[in-house]
């Protein structure tokens, strides 16, 4: 099996195995923080910062932690970025922190999280581990801003805050409550699995026609 | 089977990693704390001075207080609030003089605490403003309380004088049906949002019932503080 390049590494979450359209993970925060497009990259920049410095610091200290205590020591590193991220938050901005509650402190709890420390920085270089989190975390941000955007236009007839329809817009409110998460997430999911349909049968009639 | 004997790692090996590992995590945690301790205070109280300037435009400084029982007393310098303390903020104008008094009152609404501030004025013993603090009512339905200006004309002058022996209102504040308003103590509910409006009845009556009578008695203290 050829050793994926970094910049494989790095690719593999934005697209290939993006965390919500195609592994399904991380949903919590996907379904409850998703009523606009702020919160939407702010919880993703959070959760990538998490995933990037905790894989980091996963990859470089491998070798020396045990296989039995392994989970309860990439518990206690996540939870240390989260609470990084926590206390980087409110120092930027109360608002958001107000907007984004106890999300950034169930960051913890996000099976990413502990999947890709578990699953790839365990087992590579800090390096790679890096790159593979850090396109993880963007592929995650991506697809929180691809169901905020679609919520806070529906559901507020704004997009970053800003009024795209004007006073008489009459906002389809279903869309910022909670259903409206499962809604729009449902739709990209039958957008990707349509899109991945649609490239199977291609490469099946392109493999039919070179044999 | 394997014949393959299995490596055991020596239970000092387990401790010195946890050791080490909670060791690198305490001291970036306590270093960020740290670093972002005195952004993460400025944040606060520039938050709280927005929220009071909303409920009194005249407002040109905020000191924060405690009201106890037996008197009030300036929150800065105590590490801890004294024993059944409640927050209010003594609100002065440009030329030091006492602009009005703000508290924080909240109830349970429709789907989580609704906290909002209010503006007690001392001359004409009325709340004259609100402005929420937090809240998370159904969008288009219970948010309609931060701009159903007819549910905002109810905290012109809403009544909340105190009875004869200043231990308790006058008039309990209460949230009535829409349109069923008669008294200057009540708040007229918005019609289809009546659990966010009665929340926010009942967070102020609580919260005036207890401060107006522990405040009114001390209230030279207030205007003879030079902030």
């Amino acid at each position: 099996m050829s050793v994926p390049s970094n910049f494989d590494e790095f690719l593999d979450g934005i697209w290939k195995q993006n965390p919500i359209f195609v592994m399904v993970l991380g949903m919590c925060p996907t379904l409850a923080v998703t009523v606009s497009a702020v919160n939407s990259i702010s919880m993703g920049l959070a959760t990538t910062f998490v995933l990037a410095a905790s894989c980091l610091l996963v990859s470089i200290l491998r070798s020396a932690i045990p296989k039995q205590v392994r989970i309860a020591s990439y518990i206690v590193i996540i939870a240390t970025f989260v609470t990084v991220v926590d206390y980087a938050i409110q120092a930027i901005s109360l608002d958001l922190y107000e907007a984004l509650g106890a999300y950034i402190k169930l960051i913890v709890a996000n099976c990413i999280l502990l999947g890709r420390a578990e699953a790839h920085a365990a087992k590579n270089p800090p390096l790679p581990a890096t790159l593979n989190a850090f396109g993880m975390g963007l592929g995650f941000t991506l697809g929180l801003l691809a169901i905020g955007s679609v919520r806070e236009v529906l559901g507020a007839g704004k997009l970053f805050g800003l009024s795209l329809f004007g006073p008489h817009f009459q906002p389809w409110v279903v869309m910022v409550l909670p259903p409206g998460g499962f809604f729009v997430l449902a739709a990209w999911l039958i957008v990707f699995a349509a899109f991945r349909h649609i490239n199977i049968k291609r490469n099946t009639q392109l493999g039919g026609v070179q044999s | 089977m394997s014949d393959t004997p299995k490596t055991i790692t020596p239970s000092f090996a387990m401790v010195r990693t946890l050791g080490l590992v909670s060791v690198i995590c305490g001291i970036i945690i306590v270093g960020v704390y740290q670093i972002t301790l005195p952004a993460v205070n400025a944040n606060k109280k520039l938050a709280l001075e927005r929220q009071v300037f909303k409920v009194l435009p005249n407002a040109k400084k905020v000191v924060t207080y405690y009201a106890t029982p037996t008197g009030i007393v300036i929150a800065e310098g105590q590490d801890q609030p004294p024993a059944q303390a409640m927050v209010f903020y003594a609100v002065y104008d440009n030329s030091n003089k006492l602009a009005g008094i703000a508290a924080e009152a909240s109830s349970a609404g429709y789907a989580d605490q609704v906290r909002v501030l209010y503006a007690y004025d001392i001359a004409k013993q009325a709340i004259t403003g609100i402005g929420v603090v937090s809240m998370r009512e159904t969008p288009g339905i219970g948010d309609k309380i931060l701009t159903d200006e007819d549910f905002l004309r109810n905290f012109t002058a809403l009544d909340v004088r105190l009875s004869a022996d200043m231990q308790a209102l006058a008039n309990a504040v209460k949230t009535v049906k829409h349109g069923t308003k008669t008294n200057p103590w009540q708040i007229d509910a918005i019609a289809g949002a009546t659990v966010t409006s009665k929340a926010v009845g009942r967070g102020i009556n609580e919260s005036a019932q207890t401060l107006i009578p522990r405040l009114l008695p001390h209230l030279e203290k207030l205007t003879g503080v030079t902030p």
